[in-house]
């Protein structure tokens, strides 16, 4: 690792304001293996951990409002989010592996916007909106492209809304080695209609209105009967082609229909 | 540049003026000369590096020192009481839960860890708490049969153990 200065700020006004010459440092479970192989060498770090603000859980009428310093642990094992949002619940209780989930969060996991990360997913397909220190951003234009998002230089999540769903559910084809997502799909009935959202496949988190149009007319695994997907554009990699990604997510979308009729 | 950091390790109160680049793992085996745990792959993956901190099972390569700030934090060292090792120690030792030893203090503080949450764990369940933990010798048979037998010596269940 390169040498770095290193905050922790107890207000989000002083966070925000180191932010010009220095990086946000949440759980540090991307960041900080990446600092090591010198893939990123930030001059300063501002570590969030200090910010009691970004924590928490908070339930409200139709939606679950989580802070973006919330750890994975901490939603997979929320009483308010396995009753309201329980397919959420089990995405969080899904990310990588338990020591990663006591320390990665909700925040830092949506402001890398990995390829494979499940957030993305999730914030696509309930319609989540991402809060910031500044603006709120709709899930769908939060997600610009691979590792990129909608934040600006120096701009902070604060929350994430995550609107309540009728039923929903989150399946993925988990790589064996790494944990990360090869293709998931999160399917959500929505009181804005049914969202399906795939995360793994392709440069970032998508939805397939496809699929979204053939479940709004019946929410059944039977109603995705000879949809598929092509695989132009898709990742690939050591552990799948394109193709092989694509054949995976109409199975997958068919097994999140499944599950979700089966709350 | 350094900073000071301040946390209590088994119990005991320590503090140390460290590089912001130094990891937690680098405290404890460099400056506290806590050897129990182990740097595998250095790259988040294998888990021989496991420590607990404020309770909840980390990787210790995966985190800088300074951000253990105030915390309390657990090692393999803090396990046993004296000369008595702790349930899950016994369990290991008594299953034969390792073959070459270098995987198992990361091993036994997710175990521990997964116990704390889950003290009935199924076999499924005890697979998928491990899964941040790699071992290249023994095929995990044995380190399964020890978290369960750990389990059932812990919930008092002397027939089961």
């Amino acid at each position: 690792m390169h040498p770095f200065e290193y905050l922790r700020p107890r207000d989000l006004a002083a966070a925000v304001g180191e932010s010009a010459t220095g990086n946000y440092l949440a759980g540090g479970m991307t960041l900080l293996p990446s600092m090591k192989l010198r893939l990123t060498s930030p001059d300063k770090l501002i570590d969030l951990s200090g910010l009691k603000d970004l924590t928490g859980i908070q339930a409200e009428s139709a939606a679950v409002v989580i802070g973006a310093m919330t750890r994975h642990a901490e939603v997979a094992a929320s009483a308010e989010v396995r009753r309201l949002i329980p397919a959420l619940a089990e995405l969080a209780g899904g990310i990588g592996d338990p020591l990663v989930r006591n320390r990665g969060t909700l925040g830092g996991s949506l402001a890398n916007n990995d390829p494979a990360a499940d957030y993305p997913g999730a914030l696509l397909a309930l319609g989540g909106t991402v809060v910031t220190d500044r603006r709120d951003i709709a899930g769908d234009d939060f997600i610009t492209g691979m590792f990129s998002t909608a934040l600006e230089p120096g701009e902070l999540i604060v929350r994430v809304k995550f609107p309540v769903a009728r039923r929903a559910a989150y399946v993925k084809f988990p790589s064996p080695a790494s944990r990360y997502a090869m293709v998931g799909v999160f399917v959500a009935e929505t009181a804005a209609g049914v969202r399906v959202a795939v995360t793994g496949a392709a440069a970032c988190a998508f939805r397939l209105t496809a699929f979204e149009d053939a479940l709004q007319k019946s929410f059944a695994v039977e109603s995705l009967a000879g949809l598929t997907v092509s695989g132009d554009g898709y990742n690939q990699d050591l552990h799948g082609s394109a193709d092989y990604r694509a054949s995976l997510v109409p199975v997958m979308a068919k097994r999140a229909v499944a599950a979700a009729l089966a709350r | 540049m350094t900073v000071e950091v301040s946390l209590q390790v088994n119990g005991k109160a320590v503090s140390a003026a460290v590089d912001p680049r130094t990891l937690l793992v680098e405290l404890l085996r460099q400056h506290l000369k806590l050897t129990g745990t182990h740097v595998g792959c250095d790259t988040s993956q294998c888990g021989a590096c496991v420590v607990h901190v404020d309770g909840c099972a980390v990787k210790s390569c995966t985190m800088l020192a300074v951000q253990a700030e105030g915390s309390s934090v657990t090692t393999i060292e803090g396990l046993a009481q004296g000369s008595t090792l702790h349930p899950v120690q016994e369990a290991f030792r008594e299953c034969h839960g390792l073959q070459c030893g270098f995987c198992t203090p990361g091993m036994i503080m997710s175990a521990v860890d997964l116990l704390q949450r889950n003290p009935n764990p199924t076999e499924p369940e005890i697979r998928h708490g491990l899964e941040g933990n790699i071992c290249r010798c023994t095929g995990y048979q044995n380190i399964v049969r020890a978290v369960a037998t750990a389990a059932a010596k812990l919930r008092g269940d002397t027939a089961a153990a």
